[in-house]
């Protein structure tokens, strides 16, 4: 052997061995120290997950402390984002969601900590199957999560409104760090308005994994604050009466408290199963009730303003008797119609309720006597005292979407339509027709002006909450208020009323239909096709000696407001002055249903502890 | 004899043996934080296994140094004969892991045949190369390359066992380049490699079995497919990555007991070393390694005669293939080859055959001086 060779090839092998040492020594620095704490990072997101432990919300209750809304808990089946073994084929099957579908969701979530909602909304039915494949799949979780039990199902609908997912923008809002994607805010209803006092804080369990998807351990649990409970100012009874005696109708109904503003029944019909919406809707519903045509998401209680018919009287009333127009000389001869111009403006009785006086125009509800009182007090005072009773104005009772309605006046003429006004448009304005739209929650809120002698207290869903100061007081004389109280009162108690079919010797019901026109002109009513028909409407307190409930109904095309919505107004009266009877044993039975079916708080606080068997 | 006893004694190279026992103690401890189970608290026994093996390779070592290398020159032949009839009867009658006949179950225990034939192999070749005197010839290289090259390459890669084949191969070129080539010829060989190895390596692509060219496809391109068969690569760049300057500390990694890094206490061993040790402690066993590597090339310099010379640099390339193919691929430089660190993964066969390495290193190294008496 060739020393010298040896020796050489010795040599270039220690060069060798040194360059392939160097080598790895600067590969060991790149992934040790120059991309250490991103490939750390990488190793912690291995092998811990963070599962969110949903907080129940709180519970709504009435007036009466009924619960309206409970929780109830719902499951999703969800996969922690392992980085092997995932079975894509066998769970499209289990959960027969399409494959395509699946992988698509898979791998949107695979580098984060959070799990991959695969299918949602599951309940004890669905899960059972699931369950016991779950050791087929590792990796895949069952979570409980919490929604809504509406224990009334459509009732007060608008009210209450209904939960869904957040959407983008609201995720996006720093003042909303507490939700995720998957967290169930309130949409609608006081559940989107009251959304942060009902809505809690979520815990959350951080979880140590192993590669196959194994809850080894529970590193930090933060248990979820549960949601402030909720008493609403809506009295069951009442809302119960008058959903009931919609029968189908389309409309609206408001009760408020005259005394504080509180309001005790919100109605809007037709409504929604809030429990469609909650855990996503689905597309086939979602179409039926966006095509139909009597708008059923619509809350028609304050989102669409009709014009007010002969409700606004009594407006026109004050307005008069307040002005000096209407004292014990003032009279007006009721022929029928009254000429001005080319036009003809006729009064809803035919042969006319010839010389008519105060109160018996408001009682019998005559349209020419209010002409001349319109006509004297002229449009700025009518617009002025209608603007007093809070009409052209939004309540600001918060719920999504409220209209104001409009008061029209010279100017909002010329702003709106460019134009003059005209006197005959100051007629048709004061019989509650022409451009004046209310909505029924301002019509509502009228009736309590009146009934509590001008206080105007800002409206509320929430009972007890705010101090009972009025928001305005108005600075009408009660001598004013007396002499048109007791009217009202004659339009139901006196036999010539327009509202006497309701009239009943055990409450004092003050009250005043309407009749708003849709199209113009006096069509025989029977002849008239449905969409055409007259909107009904009825303001009413009781008792009058010291009210406690202020309402208004409207029916759309419901017809006269005395034979369709005053009826309403009666039994709403009835159910809240009187919670005895029926209604209450209707509650207790349902409280202690309840009770019985629906999952207590310290349930939905712990969840049933994943793995639970695996841990030692 | 007892001067002789004596004097053997003083040439014993206590160093290597001091940097074998460092290496195995780190592996004892490291396969014991590998295999720390997530829940259970029963720790598997593995590392009780491993110190066992550890001392059968002491004994296996004392063994092979007691006896002069120069007697191995009488057997060698047989002994390769013997060791390729093993070879093939693992094919016939072995049993197979993982697609691969690699394990011969004697009744009471079960090896690899290969991890043995290893040092048969180099014994036996070096007797070749070492039975003339100056360069190789064409016509030694070419017999060389028959006898001792294509039957043992044949019958690993027919088990199959791709990393083994290519290490055996490799090992031969080094072996023969060492004793030293005729400088025409080597050019012409190298030339030739360079046009044959491609198209060669095309043929065995094609012919390899699905996870062998998975492992190949995953080493270019990681990223392709992080569920599959990139997976591995990937979790051991997370495992050593984590480990950051200092490492997570002893007994506190992750990847491992959690199941994230496969085949933790063997193949990937190094990777939940590094997780827990950190730079320093990885560069201090690349040190190890690096000193063990120079001790085994300065005892096949110093050794008295070709044979040992031949034998010292095969059993110390042996070693260092070992070492560059496992820390390359858990370092995500080399292909996924099924290779164990040597001393420090877990597995009894590999860990006797080192030790009979390391025992015959220091036999070479011990023997250095003529003891002509």
């Amino acid at each position: 052997m060739n020393k010298h060779y040896f020796e050489r090839f010795i040599k270039f092998s220690i060069y060798f061995i040194g360059l392939i040492f160097s080598l790895y020594i600067i590969r060991l620095y790149y992934l040790q120290i120059l991309h250490g704490s991103e490939l750390n990072t990488a190793s912690y997101m291995n092998r811990v997950k963070i599962l969110a432990v949903p907080a129940p919300r709180g519970i709504i209750y009435d007036r009466n402390k009924v619960a309206l809304v409970k929780n109830k808990p719902y499951f999703s089946v969800s996969l922690l984002p392992l980085s092997m073994g995932i079975d894509i084929k066998g769970l499209s099957e289990l959960l027969s969601i399409d494959q395509t579908v699946m992988a698509a969701k898979i791998k949107c979530g695979l580098n984060s900590l959070n799990p991959i909602i695969l299918k949602d909304g599951l309940f004890f039915e669905d899960i059972a199957k699931i369950e016991a494949k779950k050791s087929d799949f590792p990796g895949m979780i069952i979570e409980t999560n919490i929604t809504r039990n509406y224990i009334h199902e459509n009732l007060m609908a608008h009210v209450i409104g209904y939960l869904g997912k957040p959407i983008q923008s609201q995720l996006d809002n720093p003042s909303n760090d507490n939700i995720t994607k998957d967290t169930l805010i309130g949409k609608w209803g006081v559940e989107r308005l009251y959304n942060s006092t009902l809505m809690g804080i979520a815990g959350k369990k951080i979880v140590e994994v192993d590669a196959f998807g194994k809850v080894l351990r529970v590193l930090k649990f933060e248990p979820p604050i549960k949601g402030k409970d909720l008493i609403l100012s809506i009295d069951i009874n009442a809302q119960i009466a008058a959903e009931n005696d919609f029968q189908g109708r389309t409309g609206a109904l408001v009760a408020i408290d005259p005394n504080n503003g509180e309001i005790l029944s919100l109605v809007s019909l037709p409504s929604f199963r809030p429990a469609d919406f909650t855990l996503g809707i689905n597309p086939k519903i979602w179409n039926k009730l966006n095509s139909d045509k009597k708008f059923p998401l619509l809350n028609r209680a304050l989102q669409s303003a009709f014009p007010p018919g002969s409700i606004f009287k009594t407006i026109d009333s004050i307005a008069g008797i307040e002005e000096g127009i209407i004292n014990n000389n003032f009279s007006v001869f009721c022929n029928g119609a009254r000429h001005l111009g080319n036009h003809s403006y006729g009064c809803w009785k035919k042969g006319g309720h010839g010389t008519t006086a105060f109160p018996r125009g408001l009682v019998e509800s005559c349209d020419l006597f209010y002409y001349e009182v319109g006509n004297r007090l002229g449009i700025d005072r009518i617009e002025k005292y209608a603007k007093l009773f809070g009409l052209g104005e939004k309540t600001g009772l918060q719920l999504s979407g409220e209209s104001a309605g409009i008061v029209p006046g010279k100017q909002w003429k010329r702003k709106a339509l460019h134009d003059s006004w005209y006197l005959g448009e100051t007629l048709i304005t004061a019989i509650g027709q022409g451009y004046l739209t209310v909505t029924p929650i301002q019509a509502a809120n009228l009736a309590s002006i009146i009934a509590s002698d001008g206080k105007y207290y800002p409206l509320t869903l929430l009972k007890g909450e705010q101090e009972i100061k009025p928001k305005r007081v108005l600075t009408i004389h009660d001598e004013t208020f007396r002499k048109v109280k007791e009217a009202m009162l004659e339009v139901v108690s006196s036999p010539r009323g327009t509202a006497h079919s309701i009239y009943t010797p055990d409450i004092a019901i003050a009250g005043k239909t309407g009749t708003a026109q849709v199209v113009k002109g006096r069509i025989d009513t029977k002849k008239q096709a449905a969409e055409t028909k007259d909107h009904a409407w009825f303001i009413a307190f009781a008792p009058v000696e010291k009210p406690q409930i202020a309402l208004s109904v409207f029916i759309e095309h419901g017809g006269h407001g005395g034979s369709a919505a005053a009826p309403i107004a009666l039994d709403v009266i009835k159910a809240y002055l009187k919670p005895v009877g029926a209604a209450a044993k209707m509650e207790q039975k349902e409280v202690q249903q309840l009770e019985s079916d629906t999952i207590t708080d310290s349930d939905l606080l712990n969840p049933p502890n994943e793995d639970k068997d695996d841990e030692d | 004899m007892k001067t002789n006893k004596k004097r053997l004694l003083e040439h014993f190279d206590w160093f290597i043996l001091l940097i074998l026992f460092l290496l195995c103690g780190i592996g004892i401890l490291t396969i014991y934080s590998a295999t720390r189970p997530a829940i259970v608290s029963v720790q598997p026994n593995f590392y009780i296994k491993q110190a066992v093996w550890v001392g059968i390779g002491f004994l296996a070592l004392i063994m092979v140094v007691s006896i002069d290398y120069s007697f191995l020159r009488s057997i060698a032949y047989p002994c390769y004969i013997i060791g390729l009839a093993i070879l093939l009867f693992v094919l016939i009658g072995g049993q197979g892991k993982m697609g691969a006949r690699r394990w011969l179950n004697l009744g009471f225990i079960s090896f690899q045949p290969t991890e043995f034939f290893r040092l048969i192999f180099i014994i036996a070749l070096a007797k070749y190369l070492s039975s003339f005197k100056g360069f190789m010839t064409p016509k030694n290289f070419g017999f060389a390359v028959i006898a001792f090259a294509i039957p043992p390459f044949v019958l690993i890669m027919k088990q199959p066992d791709l990393g083994s084949g290519l290490i055996l191969i490799f090992l031969f070129a080094l072996i023969t380049l060492a004793r030293g080539i005729e400088k025409k010829f080597l050019i012409i060989m190298i030339i030739t490699c360079v046009i044959v190895v491609p198209i060669f390596g095309t043929i065995v692509f094609d012919h390899l079995k699905v996870y062998q060219r998975n492992r190949i496809i995953a080493f270019i391109d990681t990223e392709a497919d992080p569920q599959g068969i990139g997976y591995q690569i990937e979790q051991s760049r997370i495992t050593i990555g984590s480990g950051m300057a200092t490492g997570k500390g002893y007994l506190k990694g992750t990847q491992g007991p959690l199941r994230f890094l496969p085949e933790k206490q063997t193949d990937f061993i190094f990777s939940v070393f590094a997780e827990e040790w950190g730079f320093l402690g990885a560069s201090v066993i690349f040190f190890l390694y690096f000193l063990l590597f120079m001790r085994g090339i300065d005892t096949s310099l110093k050794a008295k005669d070709d044979f040992g010379k031949m034998i010292a640099i095969g059993l110390t390339f042996m070693l260092f293939i070992y070492f560059t193919i496992n820390t390359g691929m858990v370092l995500g430089i080399m292909p996924v080859v099924g290779v164990p660190l040597p001393f420090i993964s877990y597995g009894g066969t590999t860990l006797i055959a080192n030790f009979m390495t390391i025992g015959l290193l220091i036999n070479i190294r011990m023997r250095r001086i003529g003891l002509l008496y």
